[in-house]
């Protein structure tokens, strides 16, 4: 974790979470969805975020894994307000957003900034390179000779010759060279926090090593706060100080990096760490670790979610909803699971220690 | 890393400036290549310059027609090509052929172009509103577009013609009105593609307002698909018109136009065959050129980058 | 090279690729020679650019019409170059048979599973529906699909992508193929159904005794479900051999660099080693070795001609000339 450069934005000194998300909870209605033979066509719900609670620490990188359907994209937006949660609130630095006496959306927007994943749909392919970064700062209310020396300097931050890129369109460039621009895009207005979806997922290895390496290099150099989500547990491991799990619209576990990957609480997160392909041929997988697939966030199971495909599924796991265990303090490892709450009545409770 | 012998020890790569892997191309915009592409198509080359002889002659006339297009003779009706240096023979008042085409070009082109030009501009803007907003603003707008489009456009602007009356000033209200839902539908076709896209997002994350989205990211995105449609609305337009003079629903005699001029020597096609089909093969020459010139322009702006 | 072995299953032999379009012509293949045996498992291992999917292609000619295609492949005996359409459409899906990377676009929307399945089955056995609705049956049970009676009469879009997955594993067995040609199929999936069809296409592999070449650019993948591994660079093989000793031990600067930049269990907060710059462009390839520019290893002479393949121990290749040949002692058995 990298100490957060002294901001003269910032409010509240180090102790202070800089984003602080209670209860997000976002449904998206499905049109048109066809209800089971026999029964009357419903108002189905796609339940995408389900009572999201994390706070984010100054000058840390929080990672958040899941994998397709649990959630975590639509996360992204809700804290940019890029959607506007259906219910919950959002804190950024001390202050609420989108409340009266809090800070605005717009606000916002200058100190929280997002990384797309898809590098190819996320630059305008009519504009030049050197324009799509600086349109942010112009948009925020700089004269454009000082918005196009933003972004000249942002460009070269990223590793991109400036003279040499800036005024390139979009298809002349390869994946990394796109991703670098995304990144130089979302740094151009000096936010605090950048949001990153999946920013090196659709990048070759070698090139994924590079632009991994880049956002250590920057968020040590401009003093930021990354929450990075992506669905590979490998790289979350390597650049994350603490983890967030989600599964459903739910997190599912929380904790510090190491102690996450070393002894993972949740039967979720230890599947998903036992699916990680060894690199070592001796050393194969021989049996799946769960099995199916994941499964459709609307109409979710009752009780706890993932209680269809565990493996110590149990009565109470389908009766009641397991709440993550109550943990203070930054270094708290907890997780939503009925094992790890001595009062809930599953059978492996009593037996685990706290 | 390992330590196996005879593998390769890799140093640390430094945050290098990444040169390499830049192709030696010219940096083009898009609207660049379009001029590159166009340039090096004989074809459609050759046919733009036909219908920029058109155009030249239309807003030429006084200076290229050689007689006076509205000079009738009671002798020298319906005469043959080349009698007495008419060119392209007399129709039935002794008026030189000639002429009357070329003066009849003027409103031809003005028939084929403003309502275009016009119904982009307002279609477009609908479209653009309509693709951009979503939601119940989208429906209004769509749903009264398909009201209109369910019509045929030759009966549309028959009808709204022949309503208010007539004239020029109509018969260009009508084709206007029954363009603006084609072009509607394409402006919001393609807005609607652009605005799910990440970095129309990511524009609204910079904190821009919709009219700068707008301006900035989609016009340009959305200008190249309405551009080559309305292109080849020209010579929808000019067909339509000439429709509408023949049916009587556009411009009063004398003036010279194409398809008035069809109408009225149609009884004389029995006298003078080649002469009477004079203005129909105008119609005909023009509407095609107007027509590959906008296919060419389709070919070089099409382009999946 | 075992001279007592059989005539392996596949045999490649120098080939090359080239897309040639009236702007420009891209080589996307130049001259990659491998064989497989039967029962073996190759995975080529390659970035994007790299020529992987193309050679896949070229082995059943599904390459579009302006590939031009040059040496020589030969699939269980028979030389795929020369082949006339009709061999050409026994071929594929009765002997080799193919299953992609994003089954959404492979599968056709407007048919059932059983109806996609069955079709195959019916043209390559000649069949009745009947008979073909059963294989389809028996299909969907072998690749452990639930529920396989009811996801007959699905559409490709009332499945989940795993099940999607699966379904086009049993299509492409369906006719019992002895080379089963695998094209990414597990990038497009998460990582718990990753590991089930892995699983499930190594047992199927064994099982069977196919012979399988599997294209991935995930070394980690390649760890799994490979008994050899071909990796790919600019179009050519620039290293081969057992899975193990590679992983363990590359020869390659190319090899050696993918595997150090793989971002698995390294300490925190340090930068990874990533290997510098970008794959070159296929239409303009520098002269040499083509990775010589990205390389922390060259030298003067690798600008010079194209590296010949070096042996550095039994059953391994490398094209580097910083590779001497028997360099690497193989582990005590």
């Amino acid at each position: 974790m990298s100490l957060p450069a002294p901001d003269a934005r910032d409010r509240g000194g180090p102790q202070q979470p800089l984003l602080i998300a209670r209860d997000l909870r976002k449904h998206f209605a499905v049109k048109g969805a066809k209800g089971a033979k026999g029964r009357p066509k419903g108002r189905k719900m796609v339940q995408a975020v389900d009572g999201v609670s994390f706070a984010v620490r100054k000058g840390e990188t929080l990672g958040v894994v899941g994998e397709s359907g649990c959630g975590k994209s639509t996360l992204a937006r809700l804290l940019l307000h890029l959607i506007v949660p259906d219910a919950g609130v959002l804190v950024f630095d001390g202050d609420e957003v989108a409340a009266p006496r809090g800070i605005a959306v717009a606000a916002l927007r200058r100190q929280v900034q997002m990384v797309f994943q898809d590098s190819y749909s996320s630059l305008n392919p009519r504009m030049p390179v050197r324009d799509s970064v600086a349109f942010g700062p112009y948009v925020q209310g700089q004269p454009k000779s000082a918005a196009r020396r933003v972004a000249q300097d942002m460009l070269a931050q990223v590793g991109l010759d400036p003279g040499l890129f800036g005024p390139r369109y979009p298809h002349e460039l390869s994946g990394g060279q796109k991703q670098r621009v995304n990144i130089a895009r979302a740094l151009a207005m000096g936010p605090r926090m950048v949001v990153l979806d999946e920013p090196v997922s659709a990048l070759d290895k070698s090139i994924e090593a590079q632009v991994l390496n880049l956002l250590l290099d920057l968020k040590q150099r401009l003093g930021l706060t990354y929450l990075f989500i992506s669905h590979d547990l490998s790289v979350v491991r390597f650049i994350a100080d603490r983890v967030l799990v989600m599964y459903l619209g739910r997190v599912v576990e929380i904790g510090p990096s190491d102690m996450l990957f070393a002894r993972p609480l949740h039967p979720y997160t230890q599947a998903l760490l036992a699916s990680r392909p060894s690199m070592d041929p001796a050393r194969r997988i021989e049996e799946p670790p769960i099995v199916g697939d994941p499964p459709n966030p609307i109409d979710p199971p009752p009780g706890c979610r993932f209680h269809t495909r565990c493996p110590y599924a149990e009565a109470v796991c389908s009766a009641r909803d397991p709440a993550l265990t109550a943990a203070e303090g930054w270094d708290a490892h907890a997780a939503a699971c009925h094992i790890h709450d001595p009062a809930s009545g599953h059978s492996l409770a009593s037996r685990l220690a706290a | 890393m390992s330590a196996a012998t005879g593998s390769p020890d890799l140093a640390i790569a430094p945050q290098a400036l990444d040169t390499q892997a830049v192709p030696a191309t010219q940096v083009r915009s898009y609207w660049q290549s379009v001029l590159y592409r166009l340039r090096h198509d004989p074809v459609t080359l050759a046919f733009a310059a036909i219908v920029l002889a058109i155009i030249l002659t239309a807003i030429f006339a006084p200076e290229v027609a050689p007689f006076d297009p509205y000079r009738d003779s009671i002798i020298g009706r319906l005469k043959p090509f080349g009698w007495r240096n008419h060119l392209l023979g007399t129709d039935d008042l002794g008026r030189d052929m000639l002429s009357r085409l070329i003066y009849g070009g003027r409103i031809a082109l003005l028939m084929g172009i403003v309502p275009v030009v016009i119904a982009s501009a307002i279609g477009g803007t609908l479209g653009v509103v309509g693709g951009f907003a979503g939601g119940w603003i989208n429906t209004a707008i769509m749903r009264t577009m398909d009201v209109f489009y369910a019509f045929p456009s030759v009966l549309l602007a028959v009808a709204i013609a022949g309503a208010m009356g007539g004239g020029i000033l109509n018969g260009m209200l009508a084709l206007t009105l029954v363009f603006i839902p084609p072009i509607c539908r394409i402006a919001e076709t393609a807005t609607s593609q652009v605005r799910s896209l990440d970095f129309i997002e990511a524009a609204r994350a910079s904190g821009a307002g919709p009219l700068t989205i707008i301006r900035h990211h989609v016009l340009g995105n959305v200008l190249a698909p309405v551009f080559i449609y309305a292109s080849s609305l020209v010579s929808v337009s000019m067909l339509l018109a000439s429709g509408l003079s023949f049916l009587g629903l556009g411009v009063r005699p004398p003036t010279p136009d194409w398809g008035l001029m069809l109408s009225t020597l149609r009884q004389a096609i029995w006298v003078q065959p080649a002469v009477c089909a004079m203005p129909g093969v105008a119609i005909f020459i023009t509407s095609v050129c107007f027509n590959l010139v906008s296919d060419g322009l389709r070919a070089a702006m099409d382009v999946r980058l | 090279m075992d001279v007592a072995s059989p005539e392996p299953l596949v045999q490649v032999d120098d080939l090359t690729v080239d897309f040639v379009t009236r702007e420009t012509t891209v080589h996307a293949v130049n001259g990659v020679s491998f064989t497989v045996a039967a029962g073996e498992v190759l995975c080529i291992l390659g970035e994007s650019g790299s020529g992987k999917s193309v050679t896949l292609r070229a082995l059943m000619r599904l390459l579009p019409r302006h590939a031009r295609l040059g040496g020589a492949v030969r699939v269980v005996g028979r030389d795929v170059l020369a082949m006339r359409p009709r061999a050409l459409r026994d071929l594929r899906g009765g002997l080799v048979s193919m299953v992609f990377q994003e089954p959404m676009t492979a599968l056709d929307p407007v048919y059932t599973i059983g109806q996609q399945i069955g079709e195959t089955v019916r043209r390559h056995t000649g069949c009745n529906h009947a008979a073909a609705r059963k294989r389809a049956l028996e299909l969907l049970e072998l690749v452990r699909v639930p529920s396989p009676e009811r996801r007959l009469d699905a559409y490709p879009h009332e499945l989940s992508g795993g099940l999607r997955q699966r379904a086009m594993i049993a299509m492409a067995l369906s006719c019992d193929p002895r080379v089963l040609l695998a094209d990414e199929p597990t990038t497009a999936l998460d990582a718990t159904v990753q590991i089930q069809v892995l699983i499930l296409l190594r047992r199927l592999q064994r099982e069977l005794g196919m012979g399988m070449i599997f294209v991935t650019h995930d070394l980690g993948v390649a760890a799994e479900i490979a008994d050899r591994i071909a990796v790919m660079y600019a179009g050519r093989v620039v290293e081969s051999g057992p899975v193990a000793d590679v992983l363990r031990a590359p020869a390659h600067p190319y090899t050696a660099g993918l595997l150090a930049s793989t971002v698995h269990d390294q300490p925190r907060g340090k930068p990874v080693v990533a290997i510098p710059g970008s794959p070159p462009d296929m239409r303009r390839l520098p002269p040499g070795c083509s990775f010589s520019p990205r390389c922390a290893r060259r030298r003067p002479e690798c600008l010079t001609g194209d590296p010949a393949p070096r042996f550095p121990a039994p059953g391994r290749m490398a094209r580097c000339i910083a590779v001497e040949t028997a360099s690497i002692v193989p582990p005590q058995a």
